[in-house]
């Protein structure tokens, strides 16, 4: 809540380009922070379960990359709706946005191996492995190679970073708080779900 | 383990022999899809676009080839082999199975590829050099994802939908490494993809050695 009320009526400093769309540093890229801990989350549940297979573990570990992908979506929304204002386009030819797009579907790639395997142990550990090795590949993604080439994001390809200069005092105030906002808020649907699947299951039998 | 592994390297390429129209088959898919190209495009002048399309059909035809080295096992003789071997030394001769099978293949389609659309390469050894990565890194990424994939149910479109997103980032460096190669860019310059590729397949190489056993048990 209060990420989302300074966000909108919190001052901001005014800046060339990017004007009032500073804003949305506090949806956007703290979008993307949280879903990268919550991406995190999931590797960590993938490599217990491997080695200790709890059912539970498992269903931590897709929970957890469900909220990651929902997050994940809304930052490539809001991302494209400021790219849109800042760089003249809703996509354009950028390692990063590209980087976004392919975790994407690494992660739906992911959903449909799980619905495609009927044994649930059998499932666990092959999602787990799967998701091991998309996740390593993913950081090659987009976190070697976008040093690689250009960028059109701040601190990437000759473009200041923004806590050079612009993150200032106040934006920090909003930011810090933003990330473990939309993290915890992810935590918390997160959870919700693997208590309505415990529900679930205790009705069943 | 060792000699495990030269023992099951040994029985691959036997198999492989002894199953003509597997091979031939591969060749014949590479050569008609490259020629359906050369029917829609007549002659591809365009370094990009002939770039991207010789990696194109590499990858489809990558996919073809790996795919049924975990789908032709019935499970009896997985279980034989599980038996009789370590796990890592089953994954690390078909990873060197396929990348010999998938450099072949990428030799047949350079030569055909620039029979029909042209050759606009001017630095040989360079592109040479990338062939040899890719294919190796296309090789190890999807033989692990094969075995993945074999142990779901409609497996053959599941392949497709589980390795192009992983492959993406291999995509992306070996085609910039190879359109350098076109350009006759200098080493110098192109060096870095090549620590990169030799990284990339290092660590697929390793999470294959690593997370493979655990694919296995049943």
């Amino acid at each position: 809540m209060y990420t989302v009320t300074m966000g909108f009526l919190g001052d901001v400093p005014a800046m060339a380009i990017l004007n009032e769309s500073i804003r949305n540093l506090y949806f956007h890229v703290t979008m993307w922070f949280a879903m990268m801990i919550l991406l995190m989350v999931n590797l960590y549940n993938s490599i217990k379960y491997l080695g200790d297979p709890v059912l539970r573990t498992d269903e931590i570990a897709e929970e957890s990359s469900r909220m990651a992908m929902v997050l994940g979506i809304l930052g490539l929304l809001t991302g494209m709706v400021w790219a849109k204002y800042t760089w003249g386009a809703w996509w354009v030819n950028d390692v990063q946005l590209n980087g976004a797009a392919g975790t994407m579907l690494v992660y739906a790639a992911y959903f449909i191996l799980r619905n495609s395997i009927e044994d649930e142990q059998k499932r666990g550990r092959i999602a787990a492995v799967y998701s091991i090795f998309a996740f390593a590949m993913m950081i090659v993604f987009i976190i070697i190679l976008p040093r690689m080439g250009d960028s059109l994001h701040p601190g990437k390809g000759g473009n200041p970073g923004f806590s050079s200069y612009d993150l200032d005092h106040r934006l920090r105030l909003v930011f810090y708080p933003a990330v473990i906002g939309w993290t915890l808020l992810g935590v918390w649907i997160m959870n919700i779900r693997l208590r309505i699947r415990n529900i679930n299951k205790s009705l069943e039998s | 383990m060792i000699s495990e592994l030269w023992f099951l390297i040994q029985k691959e390429f036997r198999l492989e022999w002894r199953q003509k129209t597997m091979l031939t088959g591969m060749l014949i898919y590479v050569i008609s899809t490259v020629f359906i190209c050369y029917m829609t495009f007549k002659r591809i002048i365009d370094v990009p676009t002939w770039n991207a399309l010789f990696w194109i059909i590499m990858i489809f035809a990558a996919i073809n080839a790996v795919a049924r080295s975990f789908m032709q096992e019935s499970r009896g003789i997985q279980l034989y082999y599980y038996t009789m071997v370590h796990p890592a030394a089953v994954i690390l001769s078909k990873i060197i199975y396929n990348s010999a099978l998938l450099i072949s293949v990428a030799l047949i389609h350079l030569l055909f590829y620039s029979l029909f659309l042209g050759n606009e390469i001017q630095d040989m050894t360079m592109f040479l050099v990338g062939l040899l990565l890719g294919s190796t890194g296309l090789a190890a990424t999807l033989t692990l994802v094969s075995a993945i994939a074999s142990r779901a149910s409609n497996s053959p479109s599941l392949m497709a939908i589980l390795s192009f997103p992983i492959l993406i980032p291999l995509l992306m460096t070996i085609i910039r490494f190879s359109r350098n190669a076109i350009d006759g860019i200098d080493w110098v310059m192109n060096a870095s993809y090549v620590y990169v590729l030799l990284a990339l397949i290092g660590m697929v190489v390793t999470l294959s050695y690593l997370l493979f056993p655990y694919l296995w048990k049943d």
